[in-house]
């Protein structure tokens, strides 16, 4: 049978992608957020996961207003990233794991969790950034990927506590999974940031390191907020902590925190690292 | 009493200070304008609406409120007329504008303030 074997948070932002094109990795702005992944790499190159099932959110690449789905679930052999429009270098497609896809899609109908289904599917940066991060010789690694949409673009947007029982079905298809495959789940974006309005910049450091600590030790305590809630504390972006909730809900329920780090400002954005490994 | 609840949920929706709540109402208002910008993920229209601004906005049918928002690059003003974030970066990104020269237009500082400001976010 397959294993959930850990969990990932990370930031996912454009400007990251553009530090990583340009090899900014020791300049002083950069170096406090890039020095905390090489732990994470090396638990990843001793682990050696086969799978990376990606919970993010698509910003207007693959899916535009006129078909918003809730959930969207990747089934495709291959995983092609496009260009953005504002200048992030367009990266080589990412190896999927169709027959994985389709029994995640078969289990979570069947749990009542009705996906949209993407044979096609263009990954973003909300995708992409992770992986080059984690995985910066992605082409020569046997790493394959589900990628799985949630809509953080319009609301209403899925609460806390619908994303964190949504992960919880994927981490059951995947031990459900006849084959016998090492699988990390990533949960991508966050923490507290708001890219529009009058309120721009907002950034709530105290609210993200509840959230991190919560995410480790008491998950369930976060499905008590609203969208709203979230919204408020963390910033119109910031409601990607759902994404967050559904690689939480994804892993066991006790997990062993292994590396954490977080740093302000990348971007406009507070940043969250976290490496938890499944108990038992 | 749906209808209390709905109007409740509306209340609470504008109920956050500095943010707009992109929802169906919204969704509705820029449809236009958003599929417009979404259209900037290619090339060949940042390339199109450049050579002719007007032409590219007509072409998609921004009503007046819009198009004097578009006119202006005032990204507040493209919120109010229905604008999602998302798709709005793209439309800044022609011009070469990151979030942070967005984040400083519509807090009315510098971008040096601004920068500032996300900095001792971090204290």
């Amino acid at each position: 049978m397959a294993r959930v074997i850990g969990g990932i948070t990370t930031s996912h932002i454009p400007a990251i992608g553009n530090a990583i094109a340009n090899k900014k990795f020791e300049e002083p702005y950069w170096k406090p957020f890039f020095e905390g992944y090489p732990p994470v790499r090396k638990w990843l190159a001793e682990q050696r996961p086969d799978v990376a099932i990606v919970f993010y959110n698509d910003h207007g690449l693959n899916f535009f207003l006129d078909k918003q789905p809730t959930f969207a679930v990747g089934a495709a052999p291959e995983y092609q990233n496009s260009d953005e429009g504002w200048g992030l270098s367009t990266i080589p497609p990412f190896p999927g794991i169709p027959e994985l896809s389709w029994h995640i899609i078969e289990t979570l109908v069947e749990k009542e969790f009705d996906v949209v289904t993407c044979q096609e599917m263009l990954v973003d940066h909300g995708f992409c950034v992770p992986m080059q991060l984690l995985w910066p010789d992605y082409r020569k690694s046997p790493i394959r990927t589900v990628p799985i949409c949630i809509n953080t673009v319009q609301h209403p947007l899925p609460s806390p506590s619908r994303c964190f029982r949504f992960g919880q079905a994927v981490g059951d298809a995947v031990r459900s999974f006849d084959e016998d495959l090492k699988v990390v789940v990533l949960g991508t974006g966050g923490l507290s940031h708001q890219l529009d309005g009058e309120r721009a910049g907002f950034i709530n450091k105290e609210f993200d390191q509840m959230c991190m600590q919560k995410i480790v030790e008491d998950p369930e305590y976060l499905t008590k907020y609203s969208i709203l809630d979230i919204v408020r504390e963390a910033g119109a972006q910031g409601a990607e902590l759902i994404l967050w909730l559904a690689m939480r809900g994804a892993l066991s329920k006790t997990v062993k925190e292994i590396h954490r780090n977080y740093h302000i400002p990348i971007s406009n954005t507070a940043s969250g690292l976290l490496l938890l490994e499944s108990a038992g | 009493m749906e209808d209390a609840q709905l109007a409740d949920t509306k209340a609470e929706r504008q109920s956050i200070p500095g943010t707009t709540i992109f929802d169906g109402r919204q969704a509705m208002r820029g449809y236009a304008l958003n599929k417009m910008c979404y259209s900037f993920n290619r090339a060949e229209n940042r390339a199109e609406f450049l050579a002719d601004e007007d032409a590219y906005c007509a072409k998609y049918g921004l009503d007046e409120e819009q198009r004097e928002a578009i006119r202006k690059r005032n990204v507040l003003d493209l919120i109010a007329a229905g604008g999602n974030i998302y798709y709005l970066a793209k439309f800044a990104g022609i011009f070469k504008l990151s979030v942070q020269d967005v984040g400083a237009q519509q807090t009315g500082m510098t971008v040096e303030e601004f920068n500032e400001k996300l900095r001792r976010a971090g204290d």
